[in-house]
């Protein structure tokens, strides 16, 4: 399951909304082993393009940098579709390379650029087993030392 | 001589879970052989034979000391003692 805050999520969805009809992509960085997307990072998509996208190489490796020099991971790697269903491509398949990952993908095609419920769904994709997840939107991430909702 | 080689998680099952192993090699191809003696299976990770030729597959970035090795020579890259080289799996879909 992926759990995951309320601005994070809407902030992903703006910005596929944003880019659309071109597929917008990023990841959300988080403490190794935590399993918690916290740091939200846009990426550009390098390909510019409405059937693909790849991160630019240059940033890709300034993003690792900095994700390794914070003990971080990419715990959510997202991007959008843009004229077909949130469900990850042959291609997106074939190159995923983050097993531990959440793979989202967010669909605008009902909507485009406007507002209007999008599709936002989340995936794990493991030597090329996709199995789709239940996304639990939170309005904050629990605390680290709590996991009760004590609070 | 040595050179640090980052692997990313993806590959870390061809070095027993290490996140970096040294290396040796003048060349980014020498390099890719050392590996391979070292870390067999490794190789057919990073490159293929296209046309007859060597390359580095498409969707593998490599850098050299943080330069992209498709802009200093791919495979041919020369490589020095001390070198820092991270190899990257893109991040790109369709």
């Amino acid at each position: 399951m992926l759990t995951i805050d309320q601005a994070t999520y809407d902030a992903i969805v703006a910005h596929a909304r944003r880019d659309h009809p071109v597929e917008a992509c990023g990841v959300v960085a988080g403490p190794e082993g935590s399993d918690r997307p916290e740091r939200l990072v846009e990426m550009v998509n390098a390909a510019g393009s409405p059937t693909f996208y790849e991160f630019d190489s240059t940033e890709l490796l300034a993003l690792y940098r900095r994700m390794w020099d914070a003990d971080e991971e990419p715990v959510v790697v997202y991007h959008s579709h843009t004229a077909t269903e949130a469900y990850p491509s042959v291609t997106d398949i074939g190159l995923a390379g983050e097993p531990a990952a959440h793979y989202v993908l967010v669909s605008t095609r009902e909507h485009g650029n406007n507002d209007g419920p999008v599709e936002f769904r989340s995936y794990s994709i493991i030597d090329g087993v996709v199995t789709e997840e239940e996304v639990a939107v939170v309005p904050e991430l629990p605390p680290i030392d709590a996991p009760s909702d004590s609070s | 001589m040595a050179i640090e080689v980052r692997i990313p998680t993806i590959l870390r099952t061809y070095t027993g879970g290490e996140k970096a192993v040294d290396g040796t090699g003048a060349t980014l191809t020498a390099l890719i052989d050392d590996l391979e003696a070292n870390h067999p299976g490794i190789k057919e990770r990073l490159v293929e034979t296209k046309n007859d030729k060597l390359e580095l597959r498409r969707f593998v970035n490599i850098y050299v000391n943080d330069e992209d090795v498709r802009f200093i020579g791919s495979l041919e890259a020369t490589l020095n003692d001390g070198d820092q080289v991270v190899v990257l799996p893109a991040v790109a879909g369709g």
